[in-house]
């Protein structure tokens, strides 16, 4: 083929994600994280003879919940079947899941494309199912028999609920497919139906990832790609897989439909089945569960409890703050984050706060204290109260910016009690505004610096800037920086 | 005394003429006497019966007994009992002990009868001969070269031979009331959902229906009273207002009780195929129904016919994928030597399952396979609709339906083994109502020629437990044939 073609890529992403009901979806053991093997397996999970399935509620109202916030259908009946097959971490010989009518149909979520902007990826369909336990094959204890070749089971993981959501091949790059990871994974947060802990497998994506030439309207031979379980990894597996495709195309071959693994290590795909022994699942309505049916009421009452979702409020953080949409989009990734700009913005300082510079700080100095000590914004040690009253001072000149940032650090280790004024009035750090001090020093600049005012003086902007400096430094940082600016710019203007 | 029905039973235990201790302790002698003729039952646990016949009479003698407090029961070996061996009459759980206790074991058990032991059933209730056991065939007390029918055949020889006044059975095509007609007893299925299926082995789950055996329809329902009752952990179950069962055993006293009473006679239930000895005593049935008052009509069930083979692919197909969990990783069998994996699974089933339960796997993979579901399973489907449809219709013109519950009675051991579709034809008359979930009795009518008992099947609507179990006990008012001990067996 010609390898002046233009690939065009298509990616389409199904995400398991693990509903954060305290018991799992079909018996009353609990789901919590990093139990010793098989205590948290009930006579359901490990399936005793006998045993039948109870739907969890919790699981169904979370899947409804996601359904109202995408924009979804809420199927008002919908079917749990069996998915047949061997496997020894699948206790029953099948898996319930939702194979023909699903619970959620449909919906969209938004995100922001690096190539195409702001764009809304279709989704396909959300359904419940449960998840398998967990297979063993290194470090296993035999108990004094030889352990070659032995695979221990853990069932504490089998029959936790998952939301299976798959989107439509809407994805045009692994970059597109992060953002729309990163943007569900953020909404599922957001409206609390899974913690999102994509270490201890809460949300775990497959791409299905296909090329065809730009401006075909058939779609090429997919591969799925399994085992993404960082948004680094996706990114690369999907770059990977995309080279590998475009190469075996353009060398005559052809890319064979089959599901892959990624083996980050080595940073490629592997092939993990192909479809030619792809297992027939023989589905058919599990007759231990009647069809789920949900009414009316339910569907109101949920809707009724459901926080304002990130889109609609990013876009309120515009008109009602005057925030940046790009800024908005930040703030709204997760709902501590929104809350905590809110908060900040709302907090009874007596002035009036400016959302764009509270935004601007908290997505800048904030931010990178946070990241700095890792922990989360709602661990922050300044609250939102703390940090306007600092904004406060900022914002009617008490201070510059520069001791605001150093009055941030005191009070992050709660110094003064964390309070601002204190520091300021501690630290004498209060901003000199008086005109004729400024005066005064920016002469005393002027006068000890007559080479780099000649500099600028013969165009050179940025000696402008050295002169500042050594202004604000003069004042250790207090001195107004916009007065520091208009008085030196008129005295070497005159 | 001993060889009374439940309701006679408990009379005299509360009266103090008999204790508990005594009554279960002589069934006891009577079933080590009885049971290497019969291999009715597959585990007997004589001490823990004691210890429970103890508890009821001290029940009794403090006052908080119910009617079935100290009456000695038998579980079906399908049913999980706490502590006991539940073996399905499989291979695969031969040696596996019950780590908790089914719903209605639960039930009776608190209404305080005595457990006395698991009864033996074709491999995983799959049967109508209780050939496919693997612990062997049980014999009819009535001629022990004969079968006592499937797959509920120990309880329901258990309690012919009056080694037990009641049992539990499981009817997913007939699994109660065939071997109730085979071996002369009362065996009722109740409606789907009535009785909670938590705790049986399932075999095919929208089929199976766990029911009781006695002497008398009267038994039944007194059991039924215990057994029947919502249970959340069971999501077919029925959450209704319990009621009591036995409410219009008595109702319409006089000559003429079931004065009112429509008894449907269905065309397809009464053609040829069905013994003569059979259809003379099913149309005595009849004619002593209209002495006592009922009136008959004639109706049809036009797509009746196709219930067998909608079963034999609906029942199956849940089989198949049911039994996969029987797989050597957590429980039961494994096979002792194997390679890899695929190896343990192939040789751990190919020994665990017996021919019957391999056939119906196989057939139950086929049908549901990728190609065939819609011209099968789906059809299946279809047509189970139709066969309801059709008794709903049958049900405004009727209250019970009435007919033989088998087209034979019981055959010599052996003889239909070698023959499915011979052996799957006696149940022609008795899955209908599993496809159509339900309730049905099966009491004694006749005898026939060869001395073998005869089955008589009362139909209802769902719901309609009480209304069988009135026509059926007032029938047993003015005959004597539920009353008859198989000579060998009498005290």
């Amino acid at each position: 083929m010609n390898s002046q073609v233009k690939w065009e890529v298509v990616i389409g992403v199904e995400t398991h994600t693990q509903l954060s009901t305290a018991s799992k979806i079909f018996s009353g053991a609990s789901t919590a994280f990093g139990a010793a093997p098989n205590c948290q397996a009930s006579a359901i999970d490990i399936a005793l003879p006998g045993v039948l399935p109870v739907l969890n509620k919790g699981a169904v109202e979370r899947a409804i919940r996601f359904g109202l916030a995408v924009g979804g259908t809420i199927n008002r009946r919908s079917v749990f079947a069996r998915k047949n097959y061997f496997y020894p971490d699948l206790p029953k010989g099948y898996q319930i899941s939702q194979y023909e009518i699903p619970v959620v149909q449909g919906g969209s979520i938004a995100i922001v494309s690096p190539t195409r902007g702001a764009i809304k990826v279709a989704l396909t369909r959300a359904h419940l199912e449960e998840d398998a336990g967990k297979s063993l094959h290194e470090g296993l204890d035999s108990h004094g028999a030889p352990g070659r070749g032995m695979t221990g089971i853990d069932l504490n993981r089998a029959g936790t609920p998952l939301l299976e959501i798959v989107s439509e091949p809407d994805l045009r790059s692994a970059e597109e497919a992060v953002a729309y990871a990163k943007t569900l994974h953020s909404l599922v947060r957001w409206i609390g139906i899974c913690d999102g802990n994509m270490q201890e497998g809460s949300f775990r994506c497959d791409a299905n990832v296909s090329v065809r030439p730009a401006g075909d309207a058939k779609l090429g031979t997919r591969c799925e790609i399994k085992n993404l379980n960082s948004f680094r990894f996706m990114h690369q597996a999907i770059e990977f897989e995309i080279r590998r495709q475009i190469e075996s195309i353009e060398d005559g071959g052809n890319v064979v439909q089959e599901t892959r693994l990624y083996d980050p290590d080595k940073n490629e795909t592997r092939p993990m089945r192909s479809k030619e022994d792809a297992q027939d699942y023989r589905y058919f309505p599990d007759p231990d569960l009647p069809p789920l049916v949900i009414d009316e009421a339910l569907i109101k009452r949920i809707r009724a409890e459901m926080p304002e979702l990130p889109e609609p409020m990013a876009h309120r953080f515009v008109t009602d703050y005057g925030v940046p949409l790009g800024d908005a989009a930040q703030l709204t990734v997760s709902r501590e984050t929104a809350r905590y700009f809110e908060s900040t913005v709302k907090a009874p300082v007596g002035v009036h706060l400016s959302g764009k510079t509270a935004a601007n700080w908290i997505l800048g100095e904030i931010s990178a204290r946070l990241n700095r000590d890792g922990i989360e914004i709602e661990q922050a040690p300044v609250r939102p109260n703390e940090f306007a009253r600092l904004l406060a001072r900022f914002q009617d000149n008490t201070i510059s910016g520069g001791i605001a940032k150093e009055v941030l650090d005191a009070m992050w280790t709660g110094q003064n009690g964390g309070d601002a004024d204190a520091i300021i009035a501690a630290k004498g750090l209060q901003q000199i505004s008086d005109a004729g001090t400024i005066e005064k020093i920016v002469d005393d600049v002027l006068a000890a610096n007559p080479a780099i005012a000649a500099e600028f003086q013969a165009g050179k902007e940025k000696a402008f800037n050295s002169l500042v400096g050594k202004a604000m430094a003069a004042t250790k940082g207090k001195a107004n920086p916009a007065q520091v600016n208009a008085i030196l710019k008129r005295k070497l203007a005159g | 005394m001993i060889t009374s029905s439940v309701a006679e039973l408990s009379r005299a235990l509360h009266a103090r003429r008999l204790s508990s201790v005594e009554l279960t302790g002589a069934l006891l002698d009577r079933i080590d006497a009885a049971n290497p003729t019969l291999n009715a039952f597959l585990t007997v646990d004589r001490e823990g019966a004691l210890v429970h016949a103890r508890a009821a009479d001290a029940r009794i003698a403090a006052g908080t007994a119910s009617r079935l407090t100290g009456i000695p029961l038998a579980h079906k070996d399908v049913i999980m009992t706490e502590g006991l061996r539940t073996t399905c009459g499989s291979r695969m759980l031969e040696k596996f002990i019950a780590p908790y206790s089914a719903f209605v074991a639960e039930r009776l058990a608190h209404a305080g009868m005595v457990l006395v032991g698991k009864t033996n059933m074709d491999e995983f209730a799959m049967g109508s001969s209780n050939e496919n056991s693997y612990f062997g065939p049980v014999r009819n007390p009535w001629n022990t070269t004969c079968v006592a029918g499937g797959s509920s055949g120990g309880s329901a020889a258990a309690v012919a031979a009056r080694l037990v006044p009641a049992a539990t059975g499981t009817d997913t095509g007939g699994s109660i009331r065939q071997p109730a007609a085979l071996s002369g007893i009362c065996g009722l299925k109740p409606t789907y959902g009535v009785c909670s299926r938590y705790g049986l082995i399932a075999f095919a789950s929208s089929l199976d229906t766990p029911g009781a055996f006695g002497q008398t329809a009267e038994d039944c329902a007194l059991l039924l009273n215990a057994m029947a009752g919502h249970d959340s952990r069971d999501s077919t179950s029925v959450d209704r207002p319990a009621e009591d069962y036995t409410r219009l055993l008595g109702a319409n006293a006089g000559a003429k009780p079931l004065a009112g009473v429509r008894i449907g006679l269905p065309r397809e239930y009464f053609g040829a195929g069905t013994e003569p000895g059979i259809v003379q005593a099913i149309e005595a049935a009849i004619a002593a129904f209209r002495s006592l008052g009922a009136t008959t009509v004639e109706l049809s069930l036009p797509n009746v016919d196709y219930s067998l083979p909608v079963y034999y692919v609906i029942s199956p197909a849940e089989a198949s994928s049911n039994l996969a969990r029987f797989d050597g990783v957590r429980y039961g069998h494994r096979a002792a030597k194997y390679d890899d994996l695929m190896d343990m699974y192939k040789k751990t089933r190919a020994e665990g399952f017996g021919a019957e339960v391999k056939r119906r796997i196989l057939v139950g993979t086929y049908v549901l396979s990728h190609g065939y579901y819609d011209a099968y399973y789906l059809k299946a489907q279809q047509v189970r609709r139709l066969i309801a449809d059709d008794f709903q219709r049958a049900y405004q013109s009727c209250d019970v339906i009435v007919g033989p519950t088998t087209p034979t009675t019981a055959f010599c051991v052996g003889d239909k083994i070698d023959d499915p579709v011979q052996m799957y034809l006696n149940d022609i008359f008795t899955i209908a109502s599993n496809l159509t979930g339900t309730p049905a009795i099966s009491i004694p009518c006749g005898f026939d020629g060869k001395g073998l008992p005869i089955g008589l099947q009362i139909q209802g609507n769902a719901f309609a437990e009480a209304r069988i179990l009135n026509v059926a006990h007032r029938y047993q008012q003015t005959t004597d044939w539920h009353r008859r001990i198989p000579a060998g067996f009498a005290p």
